[in-house]
């Protein structure tokens, strides 16, 4: 193994400025001449604005600039925009309202922007906003999920009746009609996917330059995605043109997939950097980020498997009403749509899928991707909806799984809901987790339990996800108004040292290590002479950056095809330097060398004879810096079994996870210290939505979970350490025969825990969050003998 | 407005603040040290955790007037000479962090953990006392493992 290289445990190198403090952070970034901005939020959830009055604001002290929707009009910003198209049932495109970025006459959820307070100070901007006075017309709010597009519901944007953003049947409605008809046994289950604020710990930021002389913007931004970011405030809202407009995401302290988004408060700076002719930040607080950020999942379902006498899944109805919030957030139209339907077949061999959903709005904030984005709301309805089926048949929760688990010997397996999974052995990674969870003597375990007054509970969750969307052919069809290619540059230096241009973002997740590995393995170059840069639209070649657990399976790959071009041309020069033909040359561990010779140079002496060309392959351009885009064929599809055991006291309701056992398929791992800590967080994001996570609006739209005072961050004396293995298999399409690890944690989790709250209290189903009064009141009715 | 004075990190230093600046805004701002961050704004989430007098203090509850005369500690001040402090290199050696959002208020709290209770730590006594201290990517297992880590090295 080369050191350092693929599959080595390396410390990362991003560390140590973490840890002496030395990170740069969008808030830790001051610039000569800045203003604070503060933006004016509407307290109601649903009103009309009859007139803002910003004199008393604009007269407050160290006020340089309030703005309103007006401005922003005048000069032709905005509005905000949705980039995936889904088609509603009626043949027309999914209803999208107006969103713009400062309120035009209308606010529609509780921190809605209306306005942006510009001071000298942020406490001077704080003071002033207080002071922007505001006429609203209050309007009944709409709020809850399952009842928004009833009739005679109050409605909230003209351009969508009934609420309905839109409803999108998917699969053969008829058919499996048929099969519930002839089935043998039916399993229904109700369910709610309850909403999360996906919080990563750095709240989001903006720092907007403008630079008069030439007429650009730089953005710093708390963002996921810096191209994507540059694109769509250039293409769509009308900022600058994108070559006068730089977007650098600097250290980003979490994303989950809440920094993605294009949001009001991003324009709004950019535009008034340009306005006010100083450089403006804002910085969010943590209730303005609960109240602003876009939220995650809030679906409610019903469920539905026909069985036939052995137990074997014949087909499966779902029906899902999906909350989308005030306004479309950027990808928000998919989320519930392709991420979700496209993944109800899970693990199992169900033929026949019909699935229809029903997208609203509420006077909510916006709900867009939070770590797995639809795949973990289609994986919880799928694995409690199997245990409810091995309840009602009388079967082992792993038996019912194995007799309907996508046989090893079957893949390339063409689901009926569009995926096709490339690789995969579930029934190893059930196997494994298996015994490593002890499950077998898991009786015995709950017997002893028992003695004490608790209840013991076991659950499984086998779950598949679909990560690095792809090709872009493919969601260009359905409707995606981007392409999901990434690209990378590997540059070396003449003196010999490397330098990894990316166009993903890591914002916790090592790529400035995993990135480097890759590079010192194919090229072999030490570790330590390679550095990874990111996040910056100066400084990167382009990228569509990092969600979906994409950065290493499509990313990765990039960079790998950008190493095998500098080896082609390292070639040319070797053989030329080396009087050999092109064809002799070989190359491996960072030599040249002449096939059955002792002729060698390394690579280090190639690049710096690529760029002191004094004698040098007649026609070859001088130079060692290759780029690669990189377009996967197909997603990539890592699954797993995650087993999570409980122990529950009926006195108090309190759940104690006491084991949590995953075992993953990720392909090859290149640093699997770094893989496994996706794990864990992903994990115990998961459990955090099963046991204490539920973000909660009240009638009037007010957010009443809107610190961490009120919702229920996972803290460390929440969860316990876990057990993890991997059951790897090889996915064909992935020329590093990689998969994703980000979101498999999250998707993974929240069943495992809730089959074994139920299974610890014998019954059939629990919401979530858990909490320990939702669980003291299930044991209250359930039949505990 | 007022003056105030304090030692940070071995360094005397001073300032006329509003009387309303938090002590986190003062080494943020006026002092530059952005080590130190805020993730909240209910002293919840330990982002901002420093030492005050030997002691970890979330410095967003306190205001920067009612450290004056204190000496305070901030991550920025815990390497000597280029290398890193024991707890520091024990969250690298440990993979105990990935954002780093998160991490100067763990690597605080973690040396306040040790100087309570010992470089001895059994797994429950830590996931108790970081209960002030949220991570949203590590899921702690390996905050866990290095906390304990790093106060073995500080013992030996």
């Amino acid at each position: 193994m080369v050191e350092n290289g693929i599959g080595a445990s390396v410390r990362r190198k991003e560390d140590k400025r973490f840890l002496i403090g030395k990170g740069n952070y969008t808030d830790d970034i001051n610039v000569a001449a800045q203003t604070h901005a503060c933006f004016v939020r509407s307290p109601h959830a649903h009103a009309t604005i009859n007139s803002i009055d910003t004199g008393e604001a604009m007269a407050s002290t160290g006020v340089v600039a309030v703005l309103t929707g007006d401005d922003l009009a005048a000069d032709g910003i905005g509005p905000l925009i949705c980039g995936v198209t889904v088609t509603s049932d009626d043949g027309e495109p999914h209803r999208a309202p107006a969103h713009p970025a400062l309120a035009q006459g209308k606010v529609n959820y509780v921190g809605d922007h209306v306005a942006i307070v510009i001071a000298e100070t942020l406490a001077q901007a704080r003071d002033a906003a207080e002071k922007v006075d505001i006429d609203y017309g209050v309007l009944p709010a709409v709020t809850d999920t399952g009842s928004a597009a009833d009739e005679g519901q109050q409605q909230i944007h003209e351009v969508a009746p009934n609420n309905m953003c839109f409803n999108w049947p998917f699969g053969e409605k008829d058919a499996v009609e048929a099969a519930f008809a002839s089935a043998h046994k039916i399993s229904t289950l109700d369910l709610v996917n309850n909403r999360m604020v996906t919080n990563p710990m750095e709240p989001r930021a903006a720092l907007g330059e403008y630079n008069e002389g030439t007429e650009e913007i730089t953005l710093h931004l708390t963002t996921q995605n810096p191209h994507v970011h540059r694109l769509v405030l250039s293409a769509f809202n009308q900022l600058a043109p994108e070559h006068k407009l730089r977007v650098v995401g600097p250290d980003v302290g979490g994303g989950f997939g809440a920094k993605i988004f294009v949001y009001a408060e991003e324009l709004v700076v950019g535009w008034a950097c340009r306005k006010v002719k100083r450089p403006v930040k804002w910085t969010s607080d943590r209730t303005e980020a609960f109240l602003s950020d876009a939220h995650g999942r809030d679906h409610v379902a019903t469920a539905e498997m026909a069985m036939d006498e052995n137990g074997k899944f014949l087909a499966m109805r779902v029906m899902t009403q999906a909350n989308l919030g005030a306004y479309l957030s950027t990808f928000a139209t998919m989320v519930p749509s392709y991420l979700y339907a496209f993944l109800l077949a899970g693990q199992y061999t169900t033929p026949l899928i019909y699935s229809e959903v029903k997208a609203v709005f509420t006077n909510t904030a916006p709900v867009d991707a939070c770590r797995g984005a639809g795949r973990p709301e289609a994986t919880y309805l799928v694995e409690r909806l199997v245990d409810v089926a091995a309840a009602d048949m009388g079967l082992d929760p792993a038996e019912i799984r194995r007799r309907n688990f996508i046989p090893v010997d079957a893949f390339p397996y063409q689901t009926p809901v569009v995926q096709c999974y490339d690789s995969g052995d579930y029934e190893a990674a059930l196997d494994k987790a298996m015994a490593m969870a002890d499950y077998d003597s898991f009786s015995a375990r709950a017997d002893e339990a028992r003695t004490r007054g608790k209840r013991r509970g076991i659950g499984l969750s086998s779950y598949v996800e679909a990560c690095g969307i792809a090709p872009s052919a493919a969601v260009g069809q359905l409707g995606a108004g981007v392409g999901l290619w990434e690209s990378a540059q590997v540059r070396f230096n003449p003196t010999g040292n490397v330098q990894v241009f990316t166009g993903t973002h890591s914002h916790g997740q090592g790529h400035e290590t995993t990135f480097a590995q890759l590079v010192t393995e194919q090229l072999g170059v030490p570790f330590e002479n390679i550095e990874v840069i990111h996040g910056d639209t100066a400084k990167t070649q382009f990228g569509m950056g990092t969600y979906g657990s994409r950065s290493l399976a499509v990313g990765g790959v990039a960079i790998a095809k950008a190493c095998e071009k500098l080896i082609a041309k390292g070639k040319k020069i070797a053989a030329h330097a080396l009087e050999a033909a092109e064809g002799d040359i070989e190359f491996a561990d960072g030599n040249f060398s002449v096939a059955g010779t002792d002729k060698a140079m390394n690579i280090a002496e190639v690049a710096f004879t690529a760029y002191v060309p004094h004698s040098y392959p007649e026609g070859l351009e001088p130079g060692f810096d290759e780029n690669a885009f990189f377009d996967p064929l197909n997603f990539s599809f890592p699954a797993g079994t995650h087993i999570c055991e409980v122990e529950v006291d009926p006195e108090t309701g309190v759940v104690e996870i006491v084991k949590y056992t995953a075992v993953d398929d990720f392909g090859k791992l290149v640093n699997p210290m770094i893989v496994e800590g996706q794990v864990h967080g992903g994990i115990v994001h998961g459990v955090g939505q099963a046991l204490l996570e539920g973000c909660r609006y009240d009638s009037e739209g007010q957010l009443i979970t809107a610190s961490y005072m009120d919702y229920a961050m996972p803290r460390a004396d929440n969860v316990p350490s876990f057990d993890i293995d991997y059951a790897p298999t090889n996915p064909p399409h992935n020329p590093l025969g990689v998969k994703g690890c980000g979101e498999a944690g999250a998707i993974g989790a929240p069943p495992a825990v809730i089959n074994a709250i139920s299974n610890a209290l014998g019954i059939k189903h629990i919401d979530m969050p858990a909490t320990p009064e939702n669980v003291w009141r299930a044991a209250q009715t359930a039949a505990l003998g | 407005m007022p003056a105030v004075a304090m030692n940070v990190n071995g360094n005397a230093v001073s300032g006329e603040v509003e009387p309303r600046t938090l002590l986190v805004q003062f080494l943020r701002e006026s002092l530059r040290l952005t080590g130190t961050h805020v993730g909240c704004d209910t002293s919840q989430c330990g982002a901002c955790v420093v030492h005050v007098n030997g002691k970890s203090v979330k410095s967003c509850t306190m205001l920067a007037v009612m450290a004056d005369g204190c000496d305070v500690t901030t991550i920025e001040g815990l390497a000597t000479d280029g290398s890193m402090h024991p707890m520091q290199q024990a969250f690298m050696d440990n993979h105990g962090l990935q954002c780093g959002f998160c991490t100067p208020g763990m690597v605080m709290t973690a040396l306040d953990i040790v100087n309570r209770n010992g470089n001895d730590l059994n797994e429950a006594t830590v996931r108790k006392e970081l209960e002030g201290n949220i991570c949203r990517c590590t899921g702690y297992h390996n905050i866990v493992k290095s906390v304990q880590a790093g106060a073995k090295a500080m013992g030996e």
